[in-house]
């Protein structure tokens, strides 16, 4: 086993903390989700180790639980995003012809609607559950993984061993999941970092706007939102859920880049 | 007598990664020494990894990819090249020395013009200008038999062939007048009768400039015609060093006489048998979008447990004949009979047992083989898929198929990547072998190979088709290799069969005029044959 460069481990590190913290949030959170306990943004103390919120809440406690739902939609829609477009992508790679055609332009479609506006315009007319949430944000961060999946699955189709298992009589669904999705493996995990990164961006967005999760529940977004008008009277409320949206970011992309490097050596052919 | 290149004890090393393992420090070059006087041609031959790329470019102070000169010194012109300062190196590398690459095609930028390309050097050491570079390269040309050497140098790269390429980048080498020229295996990636004029060619520069030359290669016949000492190399050591005339008549170590007589397998022909296992009968075939055909109104047969071996140029469409035997390429007309049926002209209309019976082993065998997969799960797969084998009785026969090829079982849970070239090659042999075919076409297999590990696959093929009466068609443009195996050949020119039967009758006079070329242009173990050739040569290849 090789060591764990510094930098991934360090990413490491924080992104389990950023996950434990998510999972156990009932039993690290200091006092309830929505429950007020002091006054409108009362600063740090030992009491409320972050200070307070814009109605009284305490903000460390808001912070846990908005990172548990934060962390779990990104998680779940960039899941989703995987499963639809890395099957799909395959498919298409390996299938040629119009069904790669109708496919891939039908995801050029879907893709020269900025994501933002399509999922407003999606999100305004239904009902906004954690469901559809995941959905919408899913499918549309599905179209780049599907991009990026039969990009790579293109290039490997056509390499003597994938024509190999084809003259032995191979089905499709041995050449996709035994040939080519192993093969293309590294580019895509690196791709599911930055993914995961997107969606946790993109829910943050949506509940600044509104039409993400809805309150009391909270969310990183949502803490944002609510507390903005503090920032005015030099009140940090607002940047707390900003300093954790970009430590997960980087130390999720310091893994990805650590697995990227680990699985896509030259020098060994394996991960 | 003026020494124009003097290397003492040279040392070289590189940082290895052997998968599953820690990185270390590896000795590439141990202590090699070569003089080299103005005028005179040295070759360094030696099987890959033996370090002759890396010691030709020793020569010009630069180590490849990650590889350290540790020790021992290179003069040129009396002065050691190691230690002097990198501004100096600079101004000796491309002017003093120059260098001739292996793959012409991927050392030229396709967006310029070859008479940009060829003078550049000379312009950037301020050694021509642009009007007397340019003179000179054409006066090159003409010497090295480029076509209209007044205009030759207006075209671009992809409008010339390959073989005119590596004779420009000859003339890129030659253009400032250089004291040193590395060629580094300047005619491997040709075609046999496109090499022989390359050969020619440089042979002909050197003699006339009067540049001293390192030539790098694997191939001692074709070294053996233009050098006039030769260093067998062997693990980064010297084998033996000596005068051509020497190494090739009287090779004193026991690896040189390897090397000499290598691909000098004896096989009998086979007598036709009654029933040909596969029939392939007026096929004309086309790639989508190609207007004209790359197969035309090819019939050949193939017998019972014998080979037949197709042999041609690139391009002459032999590849071409395997993707339509193996449906993968549907032909125009024609059609494909096996074992007394006729097969589905697409391979998605064949049966799993018709897909059995017709095995393929290809050129290369990184790319034949999953990296993600283990050697077990490699053979293991068709046993699986066709025999249903599982578990015990699995692992079982996969050993048994090692044991064939070879290698033993301690190669179960290895990766393609930790096996060597020609232990890839077995393994994609066995991986045919497990189908239990009739027929294997064999697509170039043995020409990625170094010759003694070729030699060692050709002997393995040879034996496996007396024990599992196995049928091969084997395509190659190699005669040596032809002349080992085959029991009838076809000769394919320009998608055509020019001359089809058993192997002594089409490898005895008279000749027609391409497989004449063809015979003569492979290059034989024994001095002043290109010369000879030469003279006696009837038409020019079709890629010249």
């Amino acid at each position: 086993m090789r060591r764990i460069p510094l930098g991934a481990a360090l990413g490491l590190i924080i992104t389990v903390l950023f996950f434990l913290a998510a999972i156990f949030a009932p039993l690290l959170a200091p006092y309830g989700m929505a429950e007020v306990v002091g006054g409108v943004w009362e600063p740090a103390s030992d009491k409320f180790w972050l200070g307070t919120d814009n109605i009284g809440r305490d903000l460390l406690t808001r912070l846990i639980y908005g990172g548990r739902t934060t962390i779990f939609i990104a998680t779940a829609a960039t899941l989703v995003a995987f499963g639809v477009g890395t099957a799909l992508g395959l498919l298409a790679a390996v299938l040629g012809g119009w069904a790669d055609q109708a496919l891939s332009r039908f995801v050029d479609l879907v893709m020269s609607i900025p994501a933002l506006i399509f999922a407003l315009v999606v999100l305004s007319v239904t009902p906004t559950t954690v469901l559809v949430l995941v959905l919408v944000m899913g499918l549309l961060e599905s179209t780049r993984v599907f991009r990026l999946s039969r990009a790579v699955a293109v290039d490997i189709t056509v390499m003597d061993y994938v024509e190999a298992a084809r003259l032995r009589g191979e089905r499709r669904t041995w050449i996709i999941f035994r040939e080519i999705l192993p093969n293309a493996l590294s580019p895509l995990v690196s791709e599911l970092g930055l993914r995961f990164i997107f969606g946790v961006l993109f829910i943050s967005t949506l509940s600044f706007l509104g039409l993400g999760v809805q309150p009391p529940q909270a969310d990183w977004g949502g803490i944002v939102k609510e507390n903005k008008e503090g920032i005015v009277y030099g009140i940090p409320a607002a940047l707390y859920p900003a300093v954790a949206i970009a430590a997960l970011s980087i130390s999720v992309n310091l893994v990805a880049d650590w697995v990227l490097n680990r699985t896509s050596s030259l020098k060994g052919g394996r991960g | 007598m003026t020494q124009l290149l003097k290397i003492r004890d040279l040392k070289i090393g590189a940082t290895v990664y052997p998968p599953g393992e820690p990185t270390r420090w590896m000795e590439i070059v141990k202590g090699v020494s070569l003089d080299l006087e103005k005028g005179k041609v040295v070759g360094l031959i030696g099987e890959s990894g033996a370090g002759k790329s890396t010691i030709g470019l020793s020569a010009l102070a630069y180590g490849r990819g990650g590889v350290e000169i540790t020790g021992g010194s290179v003069d040129v012109n009396g002065r050691d090249i190691l230690k002097i300062r990198p501004g100096a190196l600079r101004k000796l590398r491309g002017a003093e020395v120059t260098y001739v690459a292996q793959s012409a095609a991927a050392a030229f930028n396709p967006a310029r013009k070859l008479m940009d390309q060829v003078i550049e050097t000379s312009l950037e050491h301020g050694r021509l200008s642009k009007s007397e570079a340019e003179a000179r390269a054409v006066e090159l040309f003409r010497t090295l038999g480029l076509p209209d050497p007044e205009t030759f140098g207006k075209r671009y790269p992809h409008q010339v062939s390959g073989g005119q390429l590596q004779r420009a980048m000859t003339a890129m080498a030659l253009c400032p007048g250089p004291d040193l020229v590395i060629f580094d295996e300047p005619t491997t990636a040709l075609d046999v009768t496109t090499q022989i004029d390359v050969l020619a060619a440089i042979k002909t520069a050197i003699r006339e400039t009067g540049v001293a030359a390192i030539y790098i290669t694997h191939d001692l016949a074709v070294v053996a015609q233009v050098s006039d000492h030769i260093m067998v190399l062997r693990h980064g050591e010297t084998v033996e060093y000596g005068e051509t005339d020497q190494i090739i008549n009287a090779p004193r170590e026991e690896y040189t006489r390897a090397l000499v007589s290598v691909r000098q397998i004896e096989h009998v022909e086979k007598g036709p048998g009654t029933e040909p296992v596969l029939k392939v009968e007026h096929i004309t075939a086309r790639y989508r979008g190609l207007p004209r055909d790359v197969l035309h109104d090819i019939n050949v047969e193939v017998y019972p447990g014998q080979t037949l071996a197709v042999v041609g140029e690139s391009g002459s469409g032999k590849s071409t004949l395997a993707r339509v035997i193996t449906g993968l390429l549907p032909p125009s007309e024609g059609s494909v009979t096996f074992d007394g049926r006729t097969l589905s002209s697409a391979m998605e209309g064949r049966t799993r047992e018709d897909l059995r019976q017709v095995q393929m082993i290809y050129q290369m065998a990184d790319t034949a083989m999953n990296p993600r997969q283990t050697v077990g799960t490699i053979i293991g797969r068709p046993l699986e898929f066709y025999f249903g084998l599982r578990g015990a009785e699995k692992k079982r026969r996969v050993k048994d198929l090692l044991e064939k090829i070879e290698m033993g079982d301690g190669f179960l849970d290895r990766y393609p990547a930790e096996l060597s070239g020609g232990q890839k090659q077995r393994v994609c042999i066995a991986r045919a072998l497990a189908a239990e075919p009739q027929l294997i076409l064999c697509d170039e297999v043995t020409s990625a190979l170094d010759p003694l590990v070729a030699d060692g696959i050709l002997k393995l093929l040879l034996d496996l088709q007396k024990t599992e009466n196995v049928a091969y068609m084997f395509i190659t443009h190699d005669l040596a290799t032809v002349r080992a195996i085959a029991d009838s050949i076809a000769v394919m020119y320009q998608g055509q069969v020019v001359r089809y039967g058993p192997k002594t009758q089409v490898l005895s006079p008279p000749f027609d005029d391409y497989t004449d070329l063809l015979l003569s242009s492979v290059p034989e173990m024994e001095l002043g044959w290109l010369e000879q050739v030469l003279n006696t040569r009837k038409m020019q290849s079709a890629g010249n």
